[in-house]
């Protein structure tokens, strides 16, 4: 009872800050929103027993990822943008790829339904002794059998630091 | 679900490239929550080891991608994704 309560909780926040942060006309304003939803998604991730995303998720993503959001939106002059229309003129574009989206997940719901032997998907609360503190058992799977993903990840993040400070360096 | 539609309709529907890049950082968003619900569910946690290396990858995503905005706005003094035509015929 009181895990949905609370699963409605933070889900209702993040996704109240993603509308907002896309229909907010200032920048900073949606940077604000993204926090506060990606807040609520760390809150879904300890509910959901990832106690280590949870916290990669806060450091990360509010902590890393935003400031420097933050950063550029500062640095880039914003008193023009404000003036302008908000949205481009894709509005029938968004909606139809939105639309479609919508469908596809319908269709995909639709059809497990129909499926013999199964009923409508919905999937029953796993019970609370299947995934202990875990921590650890991330740490073991990502260092064996993750390991050389692991290490390409390394390498895909020394080549887009790189490239961030080549992209963003003055030219003589 | 919804963060992830309305994550697509922000990266379709905004001018500011920023705000673009925002709505992509969503959509990995709403990925997660679904990598991390079936490894709860299955109870194995590799779909938390891939959610890490999503988080990963939407690191280095943000800063190549910022690093391009303060490229461009250096260059053409806008960040309206409307007036990047040098491309366009």
């Amino acid at each position: 009872m009181l895990d949905k309560a609370l699963f409605y909780f933070f889900a209702g926040i993040a996704v109240a800050g993603a509308a907002l942060m896309v229909t907010r006309r200032n920048a900073v304003h949606s940077a604000i929103f993204l926090i506060a939803t990606l807040l609520a998604t760390a809150g879904i991730f300890l509910q959901l027993r990832a106690e280590f995303l949870f916290i990669v998720q806060i450091i990360l993503y509010v902590g890393g990822i935003m400031v420097l959001f933050i950063f550029v939106i500062m640095l880039v002059n914003l008193d023009v943008a404000l003036h302008q229309i908000k949205f481009a003129r894709q509005k029938w574009v968004a909606l139809i790829v939105t639309l479609a989206l919508t469908a596809q997940v319908g269709v995909m719901f639709w059809t497990t339904g129909k499926m013999p032997g199964q009923g409508f998907p919905i999937l029953t609360a796993a019970p609370a002794n299947r995934l202990p503190p875990n921590a650890e058992a991330v740490a073991k799977s990502l260092f064996s059998s993750y390991l050389l993903p692991f290490e390409i990840a390394s390498v895909l993040l020394l080549v887009a630091m790189i490239g961030a400070v080549v992209m963003a360096k003055k030219r003589e | 679900m919804a963060l992830f539609l309305l994550g697509v309709i922000g990266v379709i529907m905004r001018r500011n490239v920023i705000v673009v890049l925002m709505s992509i950082e969503l959509i990995l968003n709403a990925v997660n929550i679904n990598l991390v619900a079936f490894s709860r569910l299955y109870g194995d946690v590799a779909g938390q080891v891939f959610a890490l290396f999503v988080i990963a990858d939407a690191a280095a995503e943000a800063a190549v991608g910022l690093g391009i905005i303060i490229a461009f706005f250096r260059n053409r003094e806008t960040v309206l994704a409307d007036e990047m035509d040098l491309l366009k015929w």
